[in-house]
């Protein structure tokens, strides 16, 4: 790959009043937003640091960029931190998660012809009862000789992927058998829906929102509630820079920390929905925005907002503590994820690949450590608890065909 | 030695960069090309075309529907990498900088995607060197007849003959170090705002 010294030669300094000048890449979505903030804001000159932010078309752009030292950090997917230190099929970027930026965001939206095969889906915040729902649903096609549904997620190694099929194998569905799973990028989904190549898509804020306000969506779940309080986004960093320039590292995590802040007083709501409003940003009306932080949902076109605790959250601490800090079981818990459903092999390449990128340790040297946590677990919905201590025991488990043994039904 | 038998798609929005991508290739003897100018259920048809080289626009947003089939399950026919070999920066970078994507089936040798992706690489460059000259010769055609209208104006507004008119947008332009376009921007919006 490109040496860290050529890079040193070419990366412009001292051009801003002294400023360390850093590249991060970005995807148009509601959590780019402590980038933004901390750039326009001015925490990130405070610190020392002007930040070029440059927005990317797809995630694989973002990863490739990262290799090729384009770019100093990214925001990333949160298990693509894992998926691209193991490579898989793919050029090995060596990444790590020194920051998360937000939890929850994302939301499954159907098209309005799924929605109305049931009066009654169960509750936005309600995976059980949704889930419950569409196994009828999905059971009610088959007997009817149907195609199966087509669900959309927005890559392979998202959280949206991740959420969908452990939330369908737990309703006893087969995530590749009794459903098709695809992927769709958000920009697409209102047409991929409205011509009925997808029935549903799990995306992130604000393209749920958008596909309900063009009349061709109707959000069903909060799929947060999938799996509550884990990364959804983080600032994936090149390994070789965190190793050489922790300082420049330390003062965007510090930038970063002062942004979350700011962006998780709802006071500042309506300033942050103009920021990300703009077109070279994220690009969606502001009121739209404005929902997606406050986390209210609107269903349906016209709908009453529906105010869902939690939905989106980008700074303080949650139930899993303080909520930018990286937690290696969450890392675990993404390779277990990928390990179930066949993205890789190797058990213990993907767990070691998800304890370096998700290791604390440079949020730690930056920040107070918080107390040592009692347990060090994930709990996903159904009651699947993931324990860091034994991911193997959770896997053996959790073999990928459930269609048996339907949790919730 | 050019592996005519290697199955080519390629996937762009663009139809003239992707009939230049094409054509030069069908030049090289590669018969096998096929073109997607539409991203409508991509997957599907990429199954069902079977290519051994994927050729991808970098800015299309699809680029992350691809990445499905770089996973090992069983859904996946045929896995692919992007690539041939991790140690080729060389050729990764000029592939990025172009702006184009390549995904080959895995396991097929360097020495027989190498021709494709420098044919590919160099195509692309002159497509973006084509339309950034356009882009130049549109902007010089606009600035012309801007300072024509600019011309005119002075012409009106000072009685000046048109060589007159010229000279002291020059001069203008010369004294506060701008382009003649932009001073005669001016004029026409100052024009504009009194007239």
């Amino acid at each position: 790959m490109v040496s860290e010294a050529t890079l040193d030669l070419v990366r412009p300094r001292a051009a801003d009043h002294g400023l360390e000048r850093l590249r991060i890449g970005f995807i148009p979505l509601v959590d780019c937003a402590p980038l933004v903030v901390a750039r326009d804001l001015g925490f990130a000159a405070a610190e020392g640091l002007a930040l070029d932010l440059v927005r990317e078309t797809s995630w694989a752009n973002i990863r490739d960029r990262i290799v090729l030292g384009h770019f100093d950090a990214a925001h990333m997917l949160a298990p693509m931190a894992v998926a691209a230190r193991l490579g898989l099929g793919h050029l090995v970027a060596p990444v790590v998660a020194p920051w998360i930026l937000n939890h929850g965001g994302n939301s499954l939206a159907v098209s309005a012809s799924l929605r109305a095969a049931v009066d009654d889906w169960g509750g936005v915040e309600d995976p059980a009862a949704v889930g419950a729902t569409l196994k009828r649903v999905v059971a009610a096609r088959a007997a009817r000789g149907e195609e199966p549904l087509t669900l959309a997620s927005v890559h392979p190694f998202s959280c949206h992927e991740q959420q969908l099929r452990h939330w369908l194998a737990a309703a006893g569905l087969d995530p590749d058998a009794d459903v098709r799973l695809v992927v769709v990028p958000p920009p697409y989904m209102v047409d991929a829906m409205t011509g009925g190549v997808v029935d549903g898509a799990c995306v992130g804020s604000p393209w749920p929102s958008l596909a309900v306000e063009a009349g061709v969506g109707r959000i069903l779940l909060a799929t947060g509630a999938i799996v509550p309080a884990t990364p959804e986004k983080v600032l994936g960093v090149r390994e070789t820079f965190a190793e050489r320039r922790p300082e420049a590292l330390a003062a965007l995590l510090r930038a970063l920390d002062r942004a979350g802040a700011w962006i998780e007083d709802p006071a500042n709501r309506a300033a942050l929905a103009e920021l990300l409003a703009r077109p070279e940003i994220v690009g969606a009306p502001a009121e739209v925005l404005t929902r997606a932080l406050s986390g209210d949902v609107r269903l349906a076109p016209g709908a009453p907002a529906i105010h869902v605790a939690d939905f989106l959250r980008f700074h303080g601490t949650g139930p899993n503590g303080p909520i930018n800090r990286p937690r290696r079981v969450d890392g675990l818990w993404f390779a277990a994820q990928m390990l179930r459903w066949g993205q890789t092999r190797d058990r213990e390449a993907a767990f070691a690949a998800a304890r370096a990128a998700y290791s604390p340790a440079v949020f730690d040297a930056v920040f107070a450590p918080p107390p040592p946590a009692a347990e060090s677990v994930v709990a996903p919905f159904d009651g699947a608890r993931f324990d860091a201590a034994a991911p193997e025991a959770w896997l053996d488990a959790h073999p990928p065909m459930r269609r048996d043994e339907g949790a919730t039904v | 030695m050019v592996d005519v038998t290697l199955k080519i798609l390629v996937i762009d929005e663009n139809p003239v960069r992707s009939a230049i991508l094409e054509e030069g290739l069908r030049d090289s003897g590669y018969a096998d090309v096929v073109r997607l100018d539409t991203t409508h259920e991509l997957l599907r048809r990429i199954y069902q075309i079977d290519p051994d080289v994927i050729l991808m626009d970098l800015a299309d947003p699809s680029r992350d529907v691809l990445e499905q089939m770089f996973q090992v399950s069983r859904m996946v026919k045929r896995p692919v990498a992007m690539f041939v070999d991790q140690s080729d920066t060389a050729m990764i970078e000029a592939s990025v900088d172009a702006g184009v994507s390549a995904y080959i089936v895995d396991g097929l040798r360097k020495e027989r995607v190498k021709p494709i992706l420098d044919m590919t690489v160099s195509r692309f460059n002159a497509f973006e060197r084509l339309s950034r000259e356009l882009d130049q010769a549109r902007t010089e055609l606009a600035d012309r007849k801007l300072i024509e209208r600019a011309k005119g104006i002075l012409m009106k507004s000072r009685g000046v003959g048109e060589d007159e008119a010229y000279a002291l947008l020059r001069k203008t332009a010369m004294n506060e170090k701008k382009k003649l376009a932009e001073i005669a921007q001016s004029v026409v919006t100052a024009a504009q705002l009194f007239g």
